[in-house]
This record gives structure tokens, C-alpha cells and sequence, in this order.
């Protein structure tokens, strides 16, 4: 069951995304960057959560669910730390995932070279 | 060509002439392969799960083992043409996130790994994490006064 | 007033100038498109050796020239001027390419079109008495001007199906003042064109007003008829861009469908290829006119053609300040002989 829950929601979630693409002309990044702060958002407005109980990897594994790390990571931080948590909960939250976009992607340039595209 | 056409006339028509995407086709293309990236990874959750680890730890090493195998997949030249196939499909989970690190790495390599491979490395991928950090700072404030 | 000046902007060659030989190299996927059979060399892989793609543009540029001498017989020190240019920031590739060769060096920017604009100044060199033989070679490289225009080559991005594929390759025309033929006849410099298009995947609807005007210009300063020609063929407009300009024309009362076609929509095998619109870049029209379109004519098949490359002249920051497309098209008559 948390399979189907998982394909569906995170389906939708890029369908969302291809209809931006192809309907406003935004480029990746924008559509990236659009992706990240709505997960942000709908977390702190609680919807978020909703969404990843219901399905799992399906919310998280979307780049809203980046968003949803950095906001839970936040308000965690605030609740334990005060104001400051506000700055340093995004980045403990993102810390792994940041970790390791860097090492893989250095570590990928290394030993790999684009290609051509036919 | 300014005699027959205003500016606002010409992309009117200009739009009119081109050809639209096959936006049907494309939706279905990226909610499949979409779909298919976020049961791949609630599989490695499970399987993390099922080994006992603790929930935090079993979401985090989710997102690096997924990080991995768009970095992984963007190596070996193949992470793009499923780009090209499945559109948001790829480039929404966070195996595209990586995709748009390592491509630039591997791009730019030719210039030197710190001016090249290092400087660039998030040129499309930092935007994202500076709206991302800036809007968790907002609302960690504002939760931090409501609290 | 100059008396070799016809019209508003078109040149007429009192003695024109032969194009002596030309030469052209491809990459391998070009070389699996429509006109294979119709260039000298496709290179086995994008890279040819290389470590970098722009220094394997540069080998292109270097190579074509070679192969464009070789096939005039003729030999570095007998050329007066090279014109050059291609798609790269500073005009690298023709830099690189030609830094060895000893020839007087024009550098030049015309986008895409910078084969016409390289053949009329050429043309004009020669027919004002300042040169006996001159050199124009340009290029283009898919993965070069994928970097700097668009995104990594590895990003799993979607193209627009408006967008269109830089064709890799290179292409060389010699002109020499023998009276051999081919001659260029005419030249007409068009005028930057701007009806404010600004999305980079649809460069076809920016160029095409451009083209239609240059075309336009070119018969009303001539008096000429679009039947004198046996082939009227435009640069990089690809299928969207083909159909704006015979659109466009067509409102002007000039009806040109049954002799008109374009370089990048003939390259590339659409149905085949995936390349969308069809092919673009400096190298699209160099190498289908210095492959195809001159073969014909030497084969007889062509008598009359009008060729009009075309030019996007926008960089990757105009586009990120909002600016809109500029076009721009320089048309060059081609006669097989003089009658």
C-alpha cells in the first residue's frame, strides 16, 4: 500500500511540475526553486506533514520535500534553541543531503566526462 | 517587416505557428517516471526501516543513497536522456537536484576543479538552496514569535 | 555615389569574384542526416582527439581550412586575407583555429550568419582591387554552444519542440578574382531586425523577419524576380522559422514557395533525429553551402542561388536582462556562370 501511495503522490507531484515546464516556459532551475520554497511553505502552514504521512517517500523524495526537511529542521531548532534556530536549523537539517550533492558531485567530475547528445 | 505586423500582432501570430509540446503525453511520461523515483526510494526507506535503524537517521541516509544514484546515473551518461524522456518527471525528485550538481561539475571540469569543477558546481542548484534556506529562516521567525 | 552600389543595401560585382573551392568537416551526428553524402570529412566523434569541445571546434575551423587549400591547390602564403568567426564568446574558435596558419585575419561576429557576412566582405575584398584570394571559413559546435547558450550536457533538460539543434561542423569557401566561376554576383547586407521575441527556443520566429526583409530588400534593389533564382535558401530559420518567412513574404507579394528552402531544416533527418525545428549555428549554413549547395551548382543542377544565412545576435545575458532577439540576414548570389 505505501507503494501505490508513494507512485501517486509522487507522480502528481512532477506532473505539477511538467505542466510548468511546458505551460509557462520556466527554465529547471526556476522550477526547482519554485519546488523548494512551496515545500517550505506548506510545511509551516501543516499541510505538508499530512501529505508525508500519507505517502512516505512520495512527499519526501520530491524537491518539496527538501523544503519540508528545511522547515521541520527549523522549527525544531526554534523550539530548542530560541530565535537563533531560525538560521541554523535549515542548514542541520540539509546538512546530509548537502554533504553529499558536494562529495558525489566532485567525485563524479573526477572520474566521469560528459557525452555528447545524439 | 515593422509595416505589417506590431510587436504584440507578431507573437501573437508567432505562437499560433509554432508547435505546441505534447503537454498529454509529457504529464503522463513524468508522473510515471516520477512516480517510479519516489517508489524506488520508499523501497531503500523500508528496507532501512526494516534493519532497525532510527527513523531520522533511516530518512537522511534515504535522500544520500537517492543523491547517490543521480549522481551516480549522471556519470555514466544516462541521468539526461532520461531527462530528455521524462522531463519533471526526473528533474523534480532529488535525484534531478543532483543531476543539475554533478552536470555542471563534469561540464566545467575543462576550466580546472576549482575555477571549473568547484565554482560551478551550483550554478543551477544554488538559487535553489538560497530561496530554500531564506524562506526557512521566514518562517522559523515566524514560528519562533506565534510559538 | 558608389557606383557598385544597387538600391538601399545590395552590391553589384562588377567583377566578381569565383569561388574556387569550398570544403566542409561535420560531426557524426550531421553525418548521419540528409545531406551525408555531400561533405568532405565526418569526424568519428565529437571530441576528434581533443581534450575540450572549443578546442575541437578550433580543430574543425583549422581542418577546413586545410582541406579548402588543398582542394584550390593552393597553398597558405598565397592567401591575402582569412575571414573567420564562429558562435563563442571572443570568436575562440576561429582564434585558436587560425593562430598558426600566417594569414592576415579578419575576425568577425554575425552569429549564425557569419558565413554570408564573411563571403560578402570577402567578395567585396576582391572585387575593389585589395585581394586576389581569400579564405572564409566558420564553425559551430553542439556541445561548445550547448555550455555557453544553454545548460551542461548531462542536465536532464526537455527541448522545446521550437527549439533547435547547432549543427557541429565547419565549412570554407576560397574566392579568388579568376574569372572561373562560380561567381558571386550580388551581395545584400541586411539590417538588424528586432520584433521583440524573446524566447531562446523559438530563434527561428526571431530570425525570420530578418530574412523576409533581406530577401524583400534584395529583389526590390535589384529588379529582379524570384523565378531568376533556382534555389532561394535561408540559414537556420528551421520549420517554424520557414514557414514565418513565406508567411511573412507572402503578405510582401512575393511568393517564393516552389524554390525555397532552408539549410536547417535540410541537414538534420527531423523525423529521425530528434532535432526538433532543425539545425541552427554558424556551421549549419557554412557546411550546407560549401557541401550541398556548391556541389550542386558545379554538378550544373543549380544555375542561380540565393543564399541567405541567418543570425540571432543575442548572448546568454541579454536573454537573462530580458532583452529581445535581434535578427539579422546577409544574402550572397551565387551564378554558375556569367550571362
Amino acid at each position: 500500500m505505501s507503494y501505490i501511495n508513494a507512485f501517486l503522490v509522487g507522480g502528481a507531484i512532477c506532473a505539477v511540475g511538467q505542466v510548468l515546464i511546458d505551460k509557462t516556459k520556466l527554465t529547471p532551475a526556476r522550477i526547482l526553486v519554485l519546488f523548494v520554497v512551496s515545500g517550505v511553505f506548506l510545511t509551516a502552514l501543516g499541510i505538508y506533514q499530512k501529505l508525508v504521512d500519507f505517502a512516505g517517500a512520495g512527499a519526501t523524495i520530491p524537491l518539496t520535500g527538501f523544503g519540508y526537511n528545511l522547515a521541520k529542521g527549523v522549527f525544531n531548532e526554534v523550539d530548542q534553541t530560541g530565535l537563533t534556530g531560525a538560521l541554523t536549523g535549515g542548514f542541520k537539517a540539509a546538512a546530509a543531503g548537502l554533504g553529499a550533492v558536494i562529495t558525489f558531485g566532485y567525485i563524479m567530475s573526477v572520474v566521469a566526462k560528459p557525452k555528447a547528445k545524439r | 517587416m515593422n509595416k505589417n505586423f506590431t510587436k504584440q500582432e507578431y507573437s501573437k501570430y508567432v505562437k499560433s505557428v509554432s508547435p505546441n509540446s505534447k503537454l498529454f503525453i509529457n504529464i503522463i511520461k513524468a508522473f510515471v517516471v516520477g512516480g517510479i523515483i519516489c517508489v524506488i526510494g520508499q523501497m531503500i526507506f523500508n528496507w532501512l526501516k526494516g534493519r532497525g535503524l532510527d527513523p531520522e537517521m533511516v530518512s537522511g541516509l534515504t535522500s544520500t543513497i537517492m543523491i547517490f544514484l543521480g549522481a551516480f546515473f549522471t556519470a555514466l551518461n544516462i541521468y539526461d536522456e532520461l531527462g530528455r524522456f521524462a522531463g519533471a518527471g526526473s528533474i523534480v525528485p532529488i535525484t534531478g537536484f543532483a543531476n543539475s550538481v554533478v552536470s555542471p561539475a563534469m561540464e566545467f571540469k575543462t576550466e580546472g576543479y576549482i575555477m571549473g569543477t568547484a565554482a560551478k558546481m551550483f550554478v543551477i542548484a544554488g538559487p535553489v538552496i538560497v530561496f530554500g534556506i531564506c524562506s526557512s529562516v521566514l518562517v522559523g521567525i515566524i514560528h519562533y514569535f506565534i510559538s | 555615389m558608389a557606383e557598385k552600389h544597387l538600391g538601399k543595401q545590395t552590391v553589384y560585382f562588377a567583377k566578381p569574384p569565383s569561388i574556387r573551392a569550398t570544403a566542409s568537416i561535420v560531426g557524426p551526428k550531421e553525418g548521419k542526416g540528409n545531406l551525408r553524402q555531400s561533405f568532405d570529412y565526418i569526424i568519428p566523434d565529437e571530441l576528434w582527439g581533443e581534450d575540450s569541445w572549443e578546442k575541437a571546434e578550433s580543430k574543425l575551423v583549422r581542418e577546413t581550412l586545410a582541406k579548402v587549400l588543398q582542394k584550390g591547390s593552393m597553398s597558405n602564403d598565397q592567401i591575402e586575407y582569412v575571414l573567420a568567426g564562429d558562435l563563442l564568446n571572443q570568436c575562440i574558435a576561429a582564434n585558436y583555429g587560425l593562430r598558426e596558419t600566417d594569414i592576415p585575419f579578419f575576425g568577425l561576429f554575425g552569429a549564425c550568419s557569419t558565413m554570408a557576412e564573411s563571403m560578402s566582405l570577402g567578395s567585396m575584398l576582391i572585387d575593389g582591387g585589395y585581394a586576389d584570394n581569400v579564405v572564409c571559413v566558420t564553425s559551430s559546435h553542439f556541445c561548445s554552444a550547448e555550455r555557453q547558450f544553454r545548460y551542461p550536457l548531462e542536465l536532464g533538460s526537455q527541448r522545446a519542440p521550437t527549439s533547435q539543434w547547432t549543427v557541429t561542423g565547419s565549412g570554407a569557401a576560397l574566392l579568388t578574382s579568376e574569372q572561373t566561376g562560380p561567381f558571386i554576383r550580388h551581395v545584400t547586407t541586411g539590417k538588424i531586425n528586432d520584433m521583440g521575441i524573446k524566447d531562446t527556443n523559438n530563434m527561428g520566429a526571431a530570425m525570420a523577419p530578418a530574412a523576409a526583409d533581406t530577401i524583400l530588400t534584395h529583389f526590390a534593389d535589384t529588379g529582379l524576380v524570384p523565378d531568376y533564382y533556382d534555389l532561394i535558401i535561408t540559414g537556420d530559420l528551421g520549420k517554424v522559422g520557414k514557414k514565418i518567412c513565406l508567411d511573412l513574404l507572402k503578405m510582401n507579394g512575393l511568393d517564393i514557395e516552389n524554390r525555397y528552402n532552408d539549410c536547417g531544416v535540410m541537414i538534420f533527418d527531423t523525423k529521425q533525429q530528434d532535432t526538433h525545428s532543425g539545425g541552427s549555428g554558424c556551421g549549419c549554413s557554412a557546411t550546407v553551402f560549401a557541401g550541398y549547395i556548391y556541389k550542386e551548382i558545379m554538378k550544373g543542377n543549380l544555375k542561380r542561388v540565393l543564399f541567405i544565412a541567418t543570425g540571432a545576435l543575442m548572448s546568454p545575458v541579454s536573454t537573462q536582462q530580458k532583452e529581445s532577439i535581434p535578427g539579422i540576414a546577409h544574402a550572397v548570389a551565387i551564378h554558375r556562370s556569367l550571362d
